[in-house]
Parts: C-alpha cells; structure tokens; sequence
C-alpha cells in the first residue's frame, strides 16, 4: 500500500474568493493518505461543479478492501490508543483542536465547500452562507462534543443492603457512518463528534459527490492530535463502500442519513451481518402549518427558510405548506413574492455576494426535481410560479417553485422531492390540518405558527414529528436533540441524546 | 490603574520574571481600594515580605456588586450563550496554560509548595477544571414534566471566598461552574495567599469576559469577607475555609437576606488500613495523605486506624517515608525538595501548640514534632502514637503534617471509632477484600470516600462534607446544580375554568 497519495490543486480566482487550495485526494487511513488497494481499486470519480456542470477534480475511490483495512486500524486504535484507555478530557481536547483547526482554515473549507455543494464549497451554495452555515454547523458541534466527552455518567443504583449496582457507558468500539451531500461539514461534525466523545473509532464514507470538505478535514486529524486509527475518512460508492460499513462483522454500530430507500437496505445489511446497532437520519415530507393569527410577514420568511434553503436539499424541510383559509391569499401573495426575489438572485456562488440561491447538487438530483415538477403539473396542480429549470445555461439551477391547488394524494404532496419546491394546501380546522399534517409515511419535523401559545403546544404535540418547531422554522441547536418518528428515521443526533446513541 | 509588581527570580527551579498587578480588580480593571488600605504578602520559606497589595473593604464589596449587577442585567446570565460562555472559560485555561510556570512560581512563592507540585499539580489541575466547566456552559438542562417544564437559572451576583492551601485551584473549583451557570462573581482570595488570583484577574479581560462579570477583591475576612456574607444583593455564598468562619457566614446570611449558603469546611478524616492491605501501597497512600501540601488539605487523612496485624510493620514503613520526607525538606525552588513551610507564622504557631498538646495528653512523639531549621515557616513531618479518642490531636484539625496512628481490632470498632468527630469530609480504606471495601466506605460518615488510594480527586466527581465538614458539593455536574436555581414554569394548554 502506497502512501503516497497524490495532493491536487484548485485555483479560484473569483470575486468572493481568491486562492489555492491543496487537497489530498487519497484515503485517509491510520493517520494517512493512502491510494486504494489496487487488486480493487474503483479508480477515481469526478467531482462535478454544479454551478457549472464542469469538474472540479477527481478524487481516489476506496473499495470494500480498503474498509477492511481502515476497521482492521480502528480496531488496533480502540484497543490501544482511544476509548477508555484514553480519559474523556483528553478526547475532547482533540475534538476542541480539531474545531479549531477548522475555524483557522473556515474561509479555504468553506470555499471548497461552497465550490461542491453550496454550503461547503462543493455544492454550490451561496458562499457567504455557505461560511456562515459552516461555522454553525460543524465548528460549533464538535465543540460541543468536545465538552460532552469527560461527562459521560452511568447511575448508581440502590437494590438492598448486601449488594451494590451501578451502570456504565461503554463506547461500542468501531462505528461506521455514511454521510450525505446536502450539508457535508454538518454530517461530518454530527457523527464525528458524540461518537468520538464517547470513546469510539470511527469509519466514515462522505458522500462520492461531495468529498471535498471531508478531505481537507482530513487533513487536520493528525494535527488535532488524534492516535492513528481513530478517525478514518473512506471515500467510495453506496454499493460498495457504504454496504461493506453496513455488513461489516467487526463494525459494532452503523449511522447513516440519506434517503429512506438506502436506510433501508443498510437496517436490512445489518440484520444479515452482525446485528450491529443502526441509526438511521432519512427524508421527510414535513408540514409547515400556518394559522390565521400567526405573524404573516414571519411566518412568510419563515416558509421561505422551511422550504427554499439550500434549494430544499434539507431532511427537514418544510415542503407541505398548510394554510388556514382566513389567511391564505395574503399568504401566497406575500411567500410568490420571497420565491421570486430567490428567482432574481440565483447564481453561482462565488459570482455575488447577492447570490441566495443556487444550483440542485447534481444531475441525477436535477431531473428528479424537474420531473416531480412535471408530474405535479400533469396531477393537476396549479404552478404559482417557477415551475421550470432557471436557464438554458450551465450547471443545474432550477427556479423556486410554489404550486397550489394542491391535493393530499399528488406525488408532489406525498413523495419527498429534495428541491425548491412546495406544495401549498388551504384547510378550515385545527383537527382537519391535524390529520393531513400527519398522513405521511414519514415523520422528520414539523411547524406550526400562531401567536396562541396553546394552541401552538396542542397541534406541536399532536403532530407525529421528531422535531416541532413553533414560530420558526430550521432552527436547529446542539443542546437538542434531532432525529425522525415513523419512516424518518431511528434514533436522535445532537444534544446528550447523540452521546445515548 | 495601579501598581504591576515584578520580581525576578533566579532558582533551579524557575529563573525569570513573576509580575502581578496589586490593585482590586473590579468593572474589569485593576483599581485602588476606597480607603487605600494595604496588605503585606510574606514569603513562608523565609518570612519575608514580598511586597504589598491592596486590601479592600465594604465599600470596594459594594461597588464590585454595582459593577456585577449591570453585567447580569446586559452582557451576562442567560443574554450570553452557554457555548460562550464556555468558550472564555476555555480561553482563560489557555491563557493560564501558557503562562503556567510563572502561575507555578508565584503559588510556590507565596505558599510554599514545591515547584513541581505547584507546576504539575495546582496549575495543571486549575487548567483542567476551566476546560471542564468550559464544557459544561451549553449542557445546563431543566426538564420537561408534563406539561410543565423546570430552568435552571443562574443565581445573579455570587460571592465566592477561598482558602490559602490551592489558591488558584480553589478558584477554578469556584470560577468554573458559577460562571459556567451565566452568574457573575465577586470572589475574595486569602489575604495570605492572593497573588495567583492577581495573576489570574490580569487575563480575565483577555479571555473575553464583558467587564463586572469577574470581580477580583482582595481583603481580610472581617471586612471584605463580612461584607460579602451579609451583602443584600448577593444572592449565594460559596466558602471555603475554617468550620468556625463557616458558621459567621451562615450566620450572616440568617440575618441579612437569607441567602443560599454553600460551604466546604475542615475535616478530621480517617485513614483506614486492614490487616489484608497491600502494605507497600498503604504506606504511600497514607504518606501522600496527611504529610502533601505540609497537612494543609481540609480531607487530610489526619487519623490514621492501622488493624493490629499490620500494625509495627506499617508503623516502620510509615517512619521511613516520613524520614525522607525529612531529608528533602527545604526552599520550594530547591532541587528534590518535596516538603515546603507551613504557609504563615499564625499555623506554625497553631501546629506547634498541637503538638505540645500532644506530650501533655500522653501521646508518644514517634517522629518529627519539632521545628525544621531556623527560618521561615518548617514543621518536620510529624507521628504521634498511642493515642486516646479523647486527645486534642485526634478530634481537633490541625491542618499540618502531623498524622495520629491508632490501632484497632475489628471493623465494627473502627468504624466506630472513624464516625466519632463532628466532621465527615472524606475517609480512606485499604484492603483487598473488594466487599469489605466498600461495605466500610458505605459505613463510613464521609462525602469524599476512597478505597485504596486517597484524595484522588477528579473535577467530574463531587466533592463535599457530610455533618459539619461542610454543605453542598464541588465539582462535578453537581456543582451545576450548586450554582442554579431551579423555576418550573407551567404552560396552560386547554384548562378553561
């Protein structure tokens, strides 16, 4: 195994940002960049600019053999130089100096985030919010976790007078975790932080389309003072690496978030393997449920937050927008109006600091969005506005989308679509909204606004949703926890409970 | 503005500059107290003065509390984020981190502990508390009960008041969860020991803290102490220090505005050795826990019960480590010295009237009881024997290196023998029968239990007195729990009379 890995360079020379960024495309593996193992080796992949449908650069694809090796090496580290041979206080020191070290580089990983995917270089957002979002998303979260990991308590527990029981929290030992596309900084900070806090090794695969970010963070685990081991970054395919994590026999516990299909096939993997311990983050289809005296102007930015950012790449967005009749046309006159001032912003990230809105992640997530458009058309729905891709020019843009006139049983009321696009239903009653909101398969989140504080309580509590959000919307926060009922998911991130976990 | 005093040192232990400023440190600046009053910080190891530094009064209490009140109100409390918060407590770690040999020099310099010691013990574990409780400022949790929920907020202006014997640790047992809690603080040092608190109030700013949020005031207990136990708009007085002093400050708070009193008082804790002990072992613990830091530790395990079995074997055993105690005695700064002065002429003068106590109730003076050298502040590492539940050295705290050996037979009469003080701070246990182990700390009338060590303590684990050691506990999250007031708060959500 060769570790000499090849480092490549990107030059941006753009008005938000100027510079060059080195990257070491390889695997990181016990404390190096490595090439794959070659009896195997899948070659590279092309990391696509969405803002211009051009590569970025290429990057090494690792292969089930190379996850062998990094839980062969994250073994060695958990039984030697990581769980409870090492105290808590120490563990969390690394996770401080990691975050850190990703504060001192914030403006190159949040261009190479911004570049891949918009909130990090790499996906294209906006790079003004894509920094922003990066700070608090990932800095702040391992940080968090860094406080968490020398606080990890059992109880004691009185039985009679002859005997003494406590309990204790064990790491499992080597976890895997597959993170997706839509935030790669924040996955990579939500599942590396409690994990390693509570004294595990970790085998994380990002997503092949968004590397990037997790690449150069790689770069600063050995500088944050982390043994050789413990944390292992395996870039490669769903099929391949992410199954090889799933199946893994000496893979104790497995974190996946992405969509509901996959989760699927890693909770069946698991059962057929070891019957290791699953987590699972997926979609949703989340209500956003507006009342005749909620704020109107607040509840309208807040809409336009719950479904537009990030172009509607988010878990938890607010992508079924119900509105009590009182309020309804003031409503979609004022949220057409946030739809269309995105319209008017919308490029590449690095153009403008006025960008809002950019690019869909890929491709493939282009055509999906623009057919779920389709079909909501021919279903019947009425297109607001957008409805259609941004431009004939490059890169995947398509234009924020409201559709009304929607009906319960339209694909684009029932089936999660990932992008810019909501579906805005009228309703009468608390009850009535009470019983659509929650007929869904899916249980992420939800929101309900109102300036009646029990009546926000009552429809919060009622609804079958892993996060409530009353007269807000996306506002998430390290101390709480996150996480899905229903086919949403299973388990929570953040807060205490990520540690639980 | 006030004076920087510095002062250069040339030691094998430290060769350099200590320089500390001598004022009040109060808003967030170092300022002269209302009624210039002064006090002279003496040097254990020889008794000479170091130099003076300021010594506040009431009024200084009073402006301080002025100055923590407006920052609770706009750039403390829960305005500020936890994650904030506790980054400057992370921060402040940092700063003392990187200065930590001089932090070391001055504590070494003005108490009279071995550099090492002060270096890899005092400093490092200030260092490690601020982190710990720099984590903790985002994790402070109430609960949800349906359907009502509880906070956990923060108390407002706290006073704190610390000892002479871990100067800058005690402060980071104090600083750490009160501020980590969103409270601001006006904290008192001992007027003996009070230049690593000035030291450390130099980099508060730097740190981040908005100003009036840490309030450093130097001053003798009767009046700045006084002032800070009856203060009406101080809300929680934390205390550690003599029980006798203990008392005056709940007393204080009875008659001014009942505030919450929390305290952590002397102890007269027992060290227990049974037949089936690891000897060799027992021998260090015991060493370690009545003769480190000169005996000035409020969990010293000062009566020492050895089962007879054991006994002669430990008692020799025990005299040799004491003799090379005895042999590497001397100047903080020296090489190999791990035994340094009492910290001033007033607990020489005590330690030395206990020991004469000692040959007037009959005890037998197996080792030491005398002064070391003609100067400055050194008691020899000190063993009585045969001695009576009744003596002076065996119920009352010495705070020095002096340890009581008593022989016992059975378990039932040395717990007995162990809960019979009015104190109940910490207890020790060798043996290798792991049930007996901890069927006797379970016994045992103690806060801080060990079973074959002694006094290792850890900031995540809580430690306090049972009876009159002391009430409430440090460290830990429970300490969280000593600087938050619990509200419920109930949400009508379909009640309608």
């Amino acid at each position: 195994m060769s570790s000499n890995s090849e480092v490549i360079t990107i030059n941006l020379d753009t008005p938000l940002y100027k510079g060059s960024i080195s990257l070491n495309t390889g695997l990181f593996i016990n404390g190096e960049f490595v090439r794959p193992q070659e009896s195997q080796d899948a070659g590279k992949i092309d990391i696509i600019n969405p803002s211009t449908s051009k590569p970025i650069t290429s990057v090494h694809l690792g292969s089930s053999l190379d996850v062998d090796i990094a839980v062969d090496a994250a073994r060695k580290a958990f039984k030697s130089t990581w769980g409870l041979h090492v105290p808590g206080s120490v563990r969390g020191q690394k996770l401080q100096r990691l975050a850190e070290l990703i504060e001192e580089n914030l403006e190159e990983i949040a261009a190479l985030e911004a570049l891949n995917c918009v909130a990090s270089l790499i996906l294209g957002k906006p790079f003004a919010q894509a920094k922003q979002e990066l700070n608090m998303a990932c800095i702040t979260t391992l940080k968090y976790y860094a406080g968490w990991a020398d606080k990890i308590h059992g109880k004691t527990i009185e039985t009679n007078e002859t005997k003494m029981a406590y309990t204790r929290r064990e790491p499992y030992g080597v976890v895997g975790a597959i993170i997706p596309w839509n935030n790669p900084l924040a996955g990579l900070a939500w599942k590396v932080g409690p994990a390693v806090a509570a004294g595990n090794t970790i085998v994380l695969k990002p997503s092949e389309f968004t590397p990037l970010s997790a690449l150069r963070v790689a770069s600063l685990i050995n500088e944050a003072g982390f043994p050789p081991g413990v944390i292992n970054i395996v870039n490669g395919y769903g099929p391949t690496v992410g199954a090889s994590l799933a199946s893994h026999p000496l893979i104790a516990k497995i974190a996946f978030t992405g969509s509901t299909i996959t989760g699927r096939k890693i909770q069946e993997a698991a059962a057929k393997s070891n019957l290791k311990v699953v987590t699972l983050e997926l979609g949703g289809k989340s209500p956003n449920i507006i009342f005749d005296d909620a704020d109107l102007e607040q509840a309208i930015k807040w809409a336009g937050i719950g479904i537009f950012a990030n172009m509607g790449q988010a878990c938890c967005a607010g992508s079924r927008i119900f509105v009590q009749e009182g309020i309804y046309d003031a409503f979609i006159q004022g949220f057409t109006a946030v739809a269309q001032h995105l319209q008017a912003n919308t490029g590449d990230s690095f153009s403008s600091p006025n960008t809002l809105h950019g690019p869909q992640a890929s491709e493939a997530q282009y055509k999906r969005i623009l057919s779920y458009i389709s079909s909501g058309i021919s279903e019947g729905a009425h297109v607001q506005t957008g409805g259609e891709k941004h431009s004939d020019g490059e890169g995947y843009f398509i234009k924020p989308t409201i559709f009304t006139n929607v009906t319960p049983s339209m694909k684009i009321a029932q089936e999660e679509i990932f992008g810019p696009v909501a579906a805005v239903i009228k309703f009468k009653t608390e009850e009535e909204v009470i019983e659509m909101a929650n007929n869904t398969t899916y249980g992420l989140a939800c929101a309900v606004f109102t300036e009646n504080i029990s009546r926000g309580i009552r429809v919060a509590h009622a609804i079958e949703a892993g996060t409530a959000w009353i007269n807000t919307y996306n506002t998430i926060e390290n101390g709480v926890p996150f996480g899905g009922y229903k086919q949403s998911g299973i388990g929570r991130e953040l807060g205490e409970y990520a540690l639980e976990k | 503005m006030s004076e920087v005093f510095k002062l250069e040192l040339n030691t094998p232990a430290y060769k350099g500059t200590v320089s500390f400023p001598t004022g009040l440190f109060i808003g967030g600046k170092f300022v002269e107290p209302i009624e210039k009053g002064k006090i002279e910080v003496v040097n254990p190891s020889n008794g000479k003065v170091i130099t003076s530094v300021s010594a506040g009064t009431g009024k200084d209490v009073d402006i301080a509390v002025e100055a923590a009140r407006k920052a609770y109100k706009t750039s403390w409390g829960l305005k500020v984020q936890g994650s904030v918060r506790g980054q400057m407590l992370l921060k402040l770690a940092s700063l003392i981190e990187q200065n930590i040999d001089e932090f070391a020099a001055l504590e070494s310099l003005n108490v009279g502990k071995p550099f090492s010691v002060s270096k890899n013990g005092d400093v490092t574990n200030t260092v490690a508390c601020l982190r710990y409780y720099g984590g903790w400022a985002d994790k402070i949790q109430g609960k949800t009960i349906e359907f009502a929920y509880t906070r956990h907020e923060p108390y407002g202006v706290v006073g704190q008041i610390i000892p002479w014997n871990f100067p800058l640790s005690m402060i980071s047992w104090k600083i750490g969860p009160a501020l980590a809690t969103g409270n601001c603080i006006i904290l008192k040092p001992s007027e003996i020991t009070p230049l690593t608190a000035l030291k450390l109030a130099s980099l508060v700013s730097e740190a981040g803290f908005p100003p009036g949020v840490v309030n450093i005031v130097n001053g003798y207990g009767n009046t700045v102490g006084q002032s800070i136990a009856e203060h009406p708009q101080i809300s929680k007085v934390a205390f550690t220090g003599s029980t006798l002093t203990g008392r005056k400050i709940q007393e204080a708070s009875a008659k001014s505005n009942l505030k919450v009193v929390t305290l952590e008082l002397g102890g007269k804790s027992p060290h227990i050795i049974f037949d089936d002990a690891d000897l060799e072992q027992a021998v260090k613990w015991a060493i370690r826990g009545i003769f480190s830091n000169g005996g000035q530790v409020c969990s010293a395990g000062s009566r020492i019960y050895v089962q007879e079995g054991i006994y002669d074997k430990f008692l020799e055993a025990f005299t040799e480590g004491a003799k090379h105690i005895s042999k590497n005695t001397g100047d903080p700064f020296g090489e190999g010295v791990v035994h340094g002065p009492q910290v001033s002429s007033m607990q020489f003068d005590r330690i030395m009237t206990y020991i004469d106590s000692a040959k007037t109730d009959g005890a037998t003076i197996h080792h030491g009881g005398e002064r070391h050298g003609t100067e400055g502040y050194f008691v020899k590492p000190t063993i009585f024997t045969e001695c009576k539940p009744g003596m002076k050295i065996v119920q009352e705290e010495i705070f020095g290196p002096c340890a009581a050996v008593i022989k016992f037979k059975t378990e039932e009469e040395v717990i007995e023998m162990a809960n019979d003080t009015t104190y109940g701070l910490a207890a020790g246990v060798f043996t290798e029968n792991a049930a007996r182990g901890i069927r006797m700390v379970h016994a045992l009338e103690a806060g801080s239990t060990f079973i074959n060590c002694y006094n290792m303590l850890d900031k995540a684990v809580p430690f306090g007195g049972y009876k009159q050691s002391g009430i409430g506990r440090e460290l830990g999250e429970y300490a969280i729990d000593m600087y938050t007031q619990v509200k419920a708060v109930h949400v009508n959500i379909g009640l309608r009379l």
